[in-house]
């Protein structure tokens, strides 16, 4: 048991932690855009899986992590169009063509990939780390949060341009107006139909390069189904956040720590299988809408397609 | 809520109108069924050999056709369970979750039940078992829906993905059979399984779940209660108006649906499977989705959708066999069907405009 909270074994707790989270972040921040915007983005489980699979792909033939988050990205970006034309633009329902997309996509990547690299998963190298100096040196806490890749401390870094987005920036009024009472936006002489497609393609990028993490950093690979569900735990985590940045962070960490408790259970002997530690994440979610779920609150038109002239 | 949002309003029975109706319903189906197979091209497969396999094994076949039929037994449960919920307006995304617990817990209960009460009262009872068991898996995003408002889109997906999980943390644990080493529940001997029809293969489930849906359909349609569920569907403000209970009535729809696809489960594994292996989730549950919108939620209209996909499934998994297709293209396909109906929707509703105006 001793060995159970060595300084090692907590620094590993916690950089597991840290990779876990960032994905559900950056799927939960490019969420809590659309849903502030008003657009349920129920398709965002289908940008990640896309984003997952061309970041990966991006990655394995170009050998350069860098373009597999761009590519990762990209896809996500190419699925959120699809789905700002149906929803945003045609004003198809937003629930329909979201469920669509998931399964289009996850169908899609499985597919592909089974014809490219028929049942082999190949891997792609280690993870290159940009230490920062100085707080590197910290025992445990050094080397779990500031030795990681560069995307890392970039995507925590986006909480705080969030942040400065809606509380500071014309567009964060904009894209708050566009959710909870379109028609005024439009009255204003903003254009609400584009305000929300900047808002599903951000969702899309951001939730593609979370995809690519989770494959090209997280994995090490692609699987069909690698995502299992990391969207929608980013949709629950922008809800809960109630329009907050920070708390999509809190709460991406709080589930980053739960993931990473139970592979780092394993990993000490504790035998569990694969499908409990599966399971936790979505207890945490369960359990939290239970607590919280009174309290999650959500934009007034979130789920309406925007129809000038439609009461 | 408008047009373009797939609702089942009952529509005038002009003979236009049928025209229209059949045009929005198969034209989708056979741009998607082209859309798809541009999706074979692109990956090296013929698409005419892989529907040509598909409509040979799935429908032509004498022993195809059978397992065509005898496959529609869950999905008829499935549909009408997701017909309750989307009449009622809730989205009920939970079905592969609640389908496999409920399958679970046929295939650990019937097996030992056979061997203390007569065949079909254990048959019976580990139907009821597998019934009460998805029921209470859907009480979570029920009460949650009914009582704190909580979106039920998130909360039915979050608890399908934790009974999937369940269900196979229950075969790999608790109910693993210990006479074999793969990984699965003990086996319900053909012998006790439900009969068959005739002198066929086809499973005598397939008659219980065209009851179910038929039923459902009646209930929906014709009742005091379908219109009350329905109240609450088209309009839940009116609905308090008019003096419902709405959270009792949002709790009811989650019940009787999960019950539904639950049973669904059940049918399958005392008619057809007979045990529960390790990882196994068919995912029924999202396929359905589509024919539930593609036959407006008219239950007699989705058993003749319900067919189709049936005929998908089976010549699917042969001609995946044959072509090395995985069977991931079915979501594929599923997927732009549900994007084709809604475009079509879409256009026909301004077609409407258009004409009116």
């Amino acid at each position: 048991m001793s060995g159970f909270f060595s300084e090692t074994f907590l620094a590993a707790l916690l950089f597991g932690a840290v990779t876990a989270a960032i994905p559900l972040l950056l799927a939960g921040l490019g969420e809590q855009m659309s849903e502030k915007a008003g657009v349920l983005n129920i398709g965002i489980e289908g940008m990640m899986i896309t984003g997952a699979y061309l970041g990966f792909v991006g990655a394995y033939y170009s050998g350069s992590f860098w373009l597999g988050f761009l590519s990762g990205a990209a896809g996500g970006v190419a699925v959120a169009a699809l789905m700002a034309l149906l929803c945003v633009r045609i004003g198809l329902n937003q629930i329909v063509i979201g469920i669509a997309l998931t399964l289009g996509f996850e169908g899609l990547t499985a597919l592909l990939h089974h014809f490219q690299f028929s049942k082999s998963y190949p891997r792609l190298g280690a993870v290159q780390v940009t230490p920062i100096p100085l707080l590197e040196s910290i025992p445990i806490i050094g080397p779990a949060l500031f030795r990681q890749h560069l995307i890392v401390y970039l995507s925590i870094a986006m909480v705080g341009l969030m942040v400065w987005i809606y509380r500071r920036t014309q567009l964060g009024l904009n894209l708050q107006a566009a959710g909870d009472k379109p028609a005024a936006l439009d009255v204003a002489g903003i254009d609400v139909i584009r305000t929300r497609t900047i808002a599903v393609l951000f969702t899309g990028g951001m939730a593609g390069l979370g995809g690519a993490f989770l494959a090209n950093v997280g994995a090490g690979l692609f699987i069909p189904f690698i995502t299992n569900g990391a969207g929608f735990l980013g949709i629950v985590l922008a809800m809960l956040a109630r329009g907050r940045p920070v708390w999509v962070l809190a709460g991406a960490l709080i589930f980053g720590v739960c993931l990473s408790m139970t592979t780092a259970a394993q990993v000490a002997g504790v035998n569990i299988p694969t499908d409990v530690i599966q399971m936790l994440p979505f207890l945490a979610v369960m359990a939290m809408l239970v607590l919280f779920g009174r309290r999650a609150s959500l934009p007034a038109a979130l789920g309406i397609p925007y129809e000038r002239g439609v009461r | 809520m408008r047009a373009t949002t797939l609702d089942a309003s009952a529509g005038q029975t002009l003979r236009q109108d049928i025209g229209r109706r059949m045009a929005i319903t198969v034209g989708p189906i056979l741009v998607s069924l082209v859309l798809a197979g541009c999706v074979l091209l692109a990956v090296g497969v013929n698409p005419v050999a892989y529907y040509g396999f598909v409509i040979e094994r799935g429908l032509l076949s004498p022993l195809g056709l059978q397992q065509t039929l005898t496959r529609m037994a869950p999905l008829l449960f499935i549909a009408a369970g997701l017909i309750v919920a989307f009449r009622a307006g809730m989205w009920n995304l939970g079905g592969d979750g609640q389908f496999l617990l409920g399958a679970v817990t046929a295939a650990a209960s019937a097996p030992l039940l056979v061997q203390v009460l007569p065949g079909w009262l254990a048959l019976l009872t580990a139907f009821l078992m597998a019934t009460i068991v998805a029921t209470v898996w859907s009480l979570v995003p029920a009460l949650l829906r009914a009582y704190q408002g909580v979106n039920e889109i998130i909360t039915t997906l979050m608890m399908s993905f934790l009974g999937v999980s369940l269900a196979n943390v229950l075969v790999k644990l608790v109910f693993l059979d210990p006479g074999t080493t793969v990984p699965q529940t003990r086996t319900l001997p053909v012998a006790d399984r439900l009969p068959r029809l005739f002198d066929t293969t086809i499973t005598s489930g397939l008659v219980f779940g065209l009851v179910a849906i038929v039923a459902v359909h009646l209930v929906m349609t014709r009742t005091a209660f379908g219109l009350k569920l329905r109240t609450v569907g088209a309009n839940p403000r009116a609905a308090v108006h008019a003096g419902l209970s709405v959270p009792l009535l949002t709790v009811a729809v989650f019940a009787i649906s999960a019950a539904l696809i639950g049973m669904g489960g059940a049918i399958d594994i005392i008619g057809v499977q007979g045990n529960v292996r390790a990882d196994w989730n068919p995912a029924y549950g999202m396929a359905v989705i589509p024919v539930v919108f593609l036959a407006r939620m008219n239950g007699f209209a989705a058993i003749g959708f319900v067919f189709l996909l049936s005929v998908l499934s089976i010549g699917g998994e042969s001609a995946a066999r044959r072509l090395g297709v995985p069977q991931t293209f079915t979501l594929v396909l599923v997927s732009i069907v549900l994007i084709t109906l809604a475009v079509a929707e879409y256009l026909d509703h301004r077609y409407q405009q258009a004409r009116r105006a």
